[in-house]
């Protein structure tokens, strides 16, 4: 099925991720929408538990049970993937979709060379032999920057840094040239020094071979290098979302903002940090209405009381969109001026 | 006091575990089966028709009488009678009490020392814990049975020949709980050296506490889940253990036989035909084991997070 | 690796010393040594040649070393009970419980292995859950009960196989064979079968215990994360991690087994090395059992041996070498 070339690569449609547990069914994405688009860097930031680890495991259909996607739906190239049986779908992991996780130590198979496991992907995927394979695995660790690939490829993972490590883990990623990476929290369980490294690797490769990459981490530091645009998540839905340089210099969400006035910068001079009061809501008590009023300064702004009434969708404010009702006259008045226009 | 005892009641059957609990019908038939086996057993006295011990009531002519519900049974005899006349299910009963009796005190024994040893190995370290450890893997080595026998065959020796029958069960607490400390000691070791390291205790001891109140009051709570585990599987291990000994006929006299003599005499019977005796005493010991298995088996599948 | 070998055969010797401690107290204090190396027919004289030759005026560790020589060379001593030397009865027998304890062995890997691998696999399935419920009840069997009621199953109602004795043996140099004959190969299966159950029921609940926690790996997310098919997920990766740890155990438990063929023999009357040691606790024969006791300890370490280096062999991560620079 060719694919439009307006369609976006990855659509994501009202997904909805529920938890049955026995004090009932806990919703930990609730219902949230957002695409990226061919060569695209989508940044998905958020604090623990806001759900974005999940949500990049649904779309490469790995959520671990008793977790499932309750509702909604996730388009890869116009072509719906959220209910393919299990062999299409594991056709589709590595070769169109791939991912990378958190810990480099533990993502490679410790008992076998770093070789075997890429050769063994790129033979999943493509139809090559096993010498043109082997061949493939070398330039990719190449790519990857590791030195002295041909002789490396034959080592175990403990016998690389942890650095070293997550190229190989990339190289594994890239190995049958998918056309989405989900990187979950890529650099976190790295020293500080090398971070800065993956993320430059990370960008350059996906440039190269033109991925779109669903990032999804909690420092905002590594989307403000790496992402073009960047969805921030809490609580289980999209807060706000829109191009990184406006998301981070003109935040339109209370929240987005006192994340942004949370982060210290080095040329300040204040007396305290600034922080957020109160803390995210768990999953067995998100509030009605808005998930952010308890702690929100601007509730009294918004008239008849509807952040604590109605849930607000993500609506068009200044250059992103929010979802929050200080921007609703906005909404109006741009469709107005659309509608105008 | 009975404030804080309704208090932890409340608590546990708040808690997950009660809930699991109820949930699983097996593990409530064991319980329910193991309590009745143990209850009858520990108030044999009571419940038992016959005192099968007291050879003032035994009639020769009783002998190897079959179940009541075969032709020639009695129906005073439920489960038949053995070589001796003595009444099947009255024995099984006496028999099981001794089995439990042993097993019991085996694993109280085994636990003390265990987690004393373990403490005193992982609090005070050094010369002391290298040697107790080395200790205990030669120890492992060595199969527990093996252990058992070798303190049982070493006891025969050592004690006059008139003081045997006395001693013996004794003799057969110590084998068997030599035979399981290692399990206890190693497991408390490993959470006292996580534990010590912490700054409360270098706190404490500032303050001049005693490091043995230290590791109690703190180190003995963190312990406690997987130390019941291992202590709930070690008692079907120990009683297994204890009627393995008597079968071979190092274990308890003939005098106050538990199961595994019962199984060893009716062994002899079995080929001309009066199988109730090693049936039912078989039966009765399996029952008893299983359900005490499959209520440690849930227990250490509830205490672990990560079987969920 | 070499360095590593070293340090296993000191630990192994000193375990190895320890036990004959234990043998060598059980010889001096638990009954009187000089009896031990004498035929009761023996008089006085005697004795107190034997006494000063045996060096036991001397002091205690002079004694000990005489003894670690004695049993370096296989003496020690005469039976109590049998009146023959001890290391001959326990040479002719050690080949029936060495026979014995390896088809026990090879058919707890061969049922145990798969079965677990199963139960992992197909966890919420009923028959796994069928199967777990017969391993529980397997752990709960006593060794002595199983080989009693398969006894009367086989033996006495069907009449298949025979209830005790090894059936007829061939002599191959030292060692006496019974799987050369078919009434020595009927012989060994019942009480084979029941030796290996506990075996079984280990290692099956081992085996699917570690498969499930494998599962669970990052490394496993990983490769489902890069399509790989079920196949190369289970039994490429899962599989290889799983029995790495089960190799350990395994080992472990055929030193286990060893003792254990103790209580199979009793019920099958089995003429190895068990029996004899449990004929021994019975009549307080101290030789035989501080001998066995030694012999097992050497076995063990033995074991234990094979088992350190055969885990070298397989997980890279032991072997120590200086990995080349790797930069970051």
């Amino acid at each position: 099925m060719p694919s439009s070339p307006n369609v976006p690569l990855l659509q994501v449609k009202n997904l909805r991720i529920e938890f049955p547990t026995r004090r009932g069914i806990l919703t930990a994405v609730d219902d949230i929408s957002f695409d990226i688009a061919a060569g695209e860097v989508l940044g998905v930031v958020g604090e623990s538990g806001a759900g974005k680890s999940l949500t990049g495991a649904a779309v490469i259909g790995l959520l671990e049970p008793p977790g499932r996607i309750a509702s909604g739906e996730i388009l890869l190239a116009g072509r719906r993937i959220d209910n393919l049986p299990f062999e299409e779908l594991r056709k589709i992991r590595g070769r169109e979709i791939g991912a990378i996780f958190q810990d480099p130590l533990t993502s490679l198979n410790p008992l076998y060379t770093i070789g075997r496991q890429i050769v063994e992907t790129i033979e999943t995927h493509l139809d090559l032999t096993h010498t043109q394979a082997r061949a493939r695995a070398i330039e990719l660790l190449n790519e990857v920057g590791i030195p002295a690939a041909d002789r490396r490829i034959d080592h175990y993972p403990h016998q690389f840094s942890g650095g070293m490590r997550q190229r190989v883990v990339i190289s594994l990623a890239l190995a049958a040239n998918p056309k989405l990476i989900i990187a979950d929290e890529p650099t976190t369980a790295l020293d500080v020094s090398i971070q800065a490294q993956i993320i430059t690797l990370i960008k350059k490769l996906c440039r190269e071979h033109g991925t779109a990459v669903m990032l999804v981490t909690h420092d905002m530091g590594v989307i403000a290098e790496t992402a073009d645009r960047v969805a921030v998540m809490y609580a289980g839905r999209i807060a706000e979302i829109g191009p990184v340089a406006e998301v981070i210099h003109s935040p339109q969400h209370p929240y987005t903002i006192g994340l942004m006035g949370a982060i210290p910068s080095v040329g300040d001079n204040h007396e305290r940090l600034s922080q957020i009061d109160g803390s995210m809501p768990r999953l067995t008590a998100i509030p009605k209405g808005c998930a952010f009023n308890p702690r929100c300064t601007r509730v009294q702004d918004v008239p008849h009381q509807r952040c604590t009434t109605e849930r607000p969708e993500l609506m068009p404010a200044g250059k992103t969109m929010a979802a929050c009702w200080l921007h609703a006259s906005e909404a109006v008045h741009q469709v107005k001026q659309a509608v105008t226009a | 006091m009975t404030g804080a005892l309704g208090g932890t009641i409340r608590r546990i059957l708040d808690s997950d575990i009660w809930y699991k609990f109820k949930r699983d019908p097996i593990v409530v038939t064991a319980t329910i089966v193991g309590l009745l086996l143990i209850l009858s057993s520990a108030f044999a006295p009571l419940f038992a028709p016959h005192s099968p011990f007291d050879l003032k009531t035994l009639n020769l002519s009783d002998a190897f009488t079959p179940p009541a519900w075969i032709e020639a049974g009695k129906s005073q005899f439920l489960l038949g009678t053995d070589d001796q006349g003595r009444d099947v299910l009255s024995t099984i009963m006496y028999g099981s009490r001794a089995s439990l009796v042993v097993g019991f005190a085996a694993v109280l024994l085994s636990m003390v020392v265990g987690i004393t040893l373990g403490l005193i190995s992982g609090y005070f370290g050094g010369a002391l814990d290298a040697f107790i450890m080395r200790v205990a893997d030669v120890q492992l080595s060595f199969p527990a049975i093996l252990i058992a026998l070798l303190i049982s065959g070493v006891a025969r020796v050592v004690i006059p020949n008139s003081q045997h029958d006395q001693v013996a069960i004794y003799v057969l607490i110590f084998a068997i709980a030599a035979s399981g400390w290692v399990q206890y000691a190693r497991t408390v070791r490993a959470s006292t050296l996580v534990e010590r390291n912490k700054e409360y205790v270098q706190a404490a001891q500032v303050i001049g506490r005693r490091p043995l109140a230290i590791m109690f009051a703190h180190v003995l709570p963190n312990v406690l889940g997987p130390v019941m585990v291992l202590a709930t599987l070690h008692i079907g291990t120990a009683i297994i253990t204890e009627a393995t000994l008597s079968y071979l006929g190092v274990g308890m006299p003939a005098t106050q036989p538990t199961l595994g003599t019962m199984i060893r005499i009716g062994g002899d019977f079995l080929l001309s035909g009066e199988w109730w005796i090693l049936w039912f005493p078989g039966l009765a010991l399996v029952v008893l084991v299983l359900s005490i298995n499959i209520i440690g088996d849930w227990l250490r599948d509830a205490l672990n997070p990560k079987l969920r | 690796m070499l360095a590593f070998i070293a340090r296993r055969l000191l630990q192994s010797i000193l375990v190895m010393l320890t036990v004959g401690f234990i043998a060598f107290s059980l010889f001096n204090f638990v009954g009187d040594p000089v009896a031990l190396m004498l035929p009761p027919e023996a008089t006085q004289a005697d004795r107190d040649e034997v006494r000063k030759s045996l060096g036991l005026d001397k002091p205690f560790y002079t004694q000990f070393a005489v003894f670690v020589q004695n049993a370096l060379q296989g003496n020690f001593g005469i039976s109590l009970r049998l009146g023959r030397p001890v290391s001959q009865l326990l040479a002719e027998r050690l080949p029936a419980t060495l026979e014995l304890v390896g088809v026990a062995t090879l058919l707890a890997l061969l049922v145990g292995i798969p079965v677990g691998i199963y139960t992992a696999l197909k966890r919420d399935h009923w028959s796994s859950q069928v199967l777990l419920t017969g391993s529980l009840i397997g752990v709960s069997l006593p060794n002595f009960l199983i080989g009693i009621f398969l006894i009367i199953i086989f033996a006495v109602w069907l009449g298949v196989l025979p209830s005790f004795g090894r059936g007829d043996t061939t002599q191959l140099g030292f060692w006496s064979t019974g799987f050369l004959t078919v009434s020595g190969l009927k012989a060994v299966i019942l009480p084979a079968v029941t030796l290996g159950f506990y075996p079984v029921t280990l290692i099956m609940r081992l085996v699917r215990s570690e498969m499930l926690e494998v599962l669970r790996t990052d490394y496993i997310k990983f490769a489902r994360a890069r399509g790989l098919s079920n196949q190369a997920v289970h039994f490429g990766h899962a599989l290889k991690n799983t029995l790495v740890p089960v190799i350990t155990i395994t080992g472990l438990q055929l030193g286990g087994l060893i003792a254990f063929a103790i209580i199979t023999e009793t019920v099958f009357q089995w003429p190895g090395m068990g029996l004899l040691f449990i004929q021994a606790v019975q009549f307080a024969d101290i030789p035989v059992m501080a001998a066995y006791l030694c012999l097992i300890g050497f076995i063990f370490v033995t074991i234990n041996l094979i088992v350190d280096t055969l885990y070298y062999v397989v997980d890279p991560r032991l072997r120590m070498e200086t990995s080349s620079a790797g930069g970051h």
